[in-house]
């Protein structure tokens, strides 16, 4: 579904990505992981027309969208639920939602979108009308999440989704992305919590310094001796 | 002094104050969204006036009439603005942008001056001198029109920036780019579209303002002056804020020239505008950062 081929990307003179591959099946969940300012976030921000890549392809769907804007790549039906969360702290919950709805793919879709992010996340119907800043650290991350879902994407990329949160929550996000990968959507799953994302994930890649230093299935990379030692403190 | 030549002249001060709001809403909305400073704001406005003139010389069409013509057109100048000139320089540095507004500015100015000359010109409505009568108030009509106008165009803005879904994307933009960018938004677009909104906003200002001032181009720098001074005093970006500045320094403007001299006059919007800045940095309704 998502093939990237060797993909170069820079900061300036700073090379962030040095000759990135990965390939993301349909249906899917990939993993990737690395140490901080191994290029996760870069490869992410690439694949979502935020960065201009220098060279290589990326092939969604068999189509190449290296250099497209983010608003394009996202009306193909990548979506990403990026570090930080990224909300929109001013705007109520609704907003938030209806926002993410804004894309022409998702648009005629809004209210049908809305109930079945309200079923999936109640806490976020309870709130609809609060500014999303006030939200708790894990109900700005469900709200992320449900905004990401109303643009109604085929594809999710989920940066550090549990980056600062209760370890309760941080069960819950990976719940959450479990049930929506079982309702087809393919997911591609940065994550520092390493271990808890190489058990979920069916592919899983190891970036360093910007490149694929490990790649398999996410039971081989469990097993594995570099893996273990240099991530999962084994 | 009799208190109700004081309540009129203020209630004058707050009627033209009405009119510096709505102006200074479209700097305040073009700032708060794309962080551009509008150094073409006052050229923008003069641009409205001369619309508006055009319009009552041609057709007899009465300024106020002339709002829905004028704002069509400035929103197409500043889209075009912005999507063709200043999008381009959005990741480049902040002094480019000044440079190219206060560039445009030279250019709008003398532009006007090539077309209309530099005298002074005006329109001469009969209405001019009818007046209005609240109680102890007796008001120019043209200046409750223009009030009235102003408050009407002020309220299509709230009301599209809050229930509009374009209204919403841009409050989006303004509120968190890297999360505009993340659900997909086109954020040029956006930028273009509330430039525009903004300049319409500037053109309306202008419209109504020929009511009561005569138009040349050199207005253009006093306008874009007036109105930093009142979206610093109410707040960059904040857009009721703009409104309560506008009010605030139509008020005190007029006092002035009551109390004192009609020449000390912008000495108090000035001083307003000193003060806000030691007491309150970020303007009266404008948000800590």
């Amino acid at each position: 579904m998502l093939e990237v081929r060797d993909l170069d990307l820079y900061y300036g003179d700073a090379q962030a990505l040095d000759r990135v591959s990965l390939t993301v099946d349909p249906g899917a969940i990939v993993a990737i992981v690395g140490a901080n300012g191994a290029g996760k976030t870069s490869l992410i921000r690439a694949v979502a027309g935020m960065e201009r890549p220098r060279h290589g392809s990326i092939r969604f769907k068999g189509r190449d969208i290296a250099g497209q804007p983010s608003h394009v790549v996202c009306d193909l039906g990548i979506g990403q639920v990026a570090e930080g969360r990224q909300v929109f702290p001013n705007l109520s919950v609704l907003e938030n939602l209806e926002v993410g709805a804004m894309l022409p793919r998702a648009r005629d879709r809004q209210d049908e979108s809305l109930a079945e992010v309200m079923a999936l996340f109640p806490r976020l119907a309870e709130r609809r009308d609060q500014a999303a800043g006030t939200l708790s650290g894990g109900e700005q991350q469900m709200l992320a999440i449900g905004r990401c879902l109303m643009g109604k994407p085929e594809l999710i990329m989920f940066d550090e989704p549990s980056l600062g949160l209760a370890p309760t929550v941080v069960q819950e996000v990976f719940r959450v992305i479990r049930r929506l990968n079982r309702q087809g959507l393919t997911v591609v799953l940065v994550e520092q919590n390493v271990a808890l994302s190489l058990k979920l994930a069916a592919r899983a890649y190891v970036l360093e310094n910007g490149r694929v230093a490990i790649s398999g299935t996410g039971a081989d990379l469990l097993a594995d001796d570099r893996v273990r030692r240099a991530y999962l403190g084994m | 002094m009799p208190l109700d030549a004081i309540a009129n002249i203020a209630t004058a001060g707050l009627l033209t104050g009405l009119v510096y709001g709505l102006s200074a809403l479209g700097l305040s909305a073009i700032f708060g969204v794309t962080r551009i400073v509008n150094f073409a704001h006052g050229e923008l406005m003069v641009i409205g006036m001369y619309g508006a003139l055009l319009l009552f010389q041609h057709f007899g069409l009465a300024p106020l009439w002339a709002i829905p013509i004028v704002g069509a057109a400035l929103f197409a100048i500043g889209y075009a603005l912005q999507a063709g000139l200043v999008n381009r320089l959005l990741h480049a540095p902040e002094h480019m942008q000044f440079l190219l507004m206060a560039a445009l500015a030279i250019m709008l100015v003398a532009l006007c001056l090539m077309a209309f000359g530099p005298n002074a010109q005006n329109v001469t409505l009969e209405s001019a001198y009818d007046s209005v009568e609240i109680g102890v108030l007796i008001l120019d009509a043209h200046r409750v029109y223009a009030g009235i106008a102003a408050i009407a165009v002020a309220g299509l803005l709230f009301v599209f920036f809050r229930y509009h879904p374009l209204g919403k994307a841009i409050r989006a933009c303004a509120d968190n780019l890297t999360g505009a960018a993340v659900v997909g938004l086109n954020v040029k677009r956006l930028f273009a579209l509330t430039f525009g909104i903004g300049s319409a906003c500037i053109g309306a200002a202008g419209c109504i303002i020929l009511m009561l001032v005569d138009v040349h181009p050199y207005l253009a720098n006093t306008y874009t002056l007036l109105a930093f001074v009142v979206v610093i005093i109410g707040g960059m970006g904040s857009l009721s804020g703009a409104l309560l500045g506008g009010l605030l320094v139509g008020v005190s403007e007029a006092l002035a020239g009551l109390l004192l001299q009609p020449s000390l006059k912008s000495m108090f919007s000035f001083g307003l505008l000193i003060l806000v800045l030691i007491l309150r940095p970020e303007g009266l309704l404008g948000r800590r950062s």
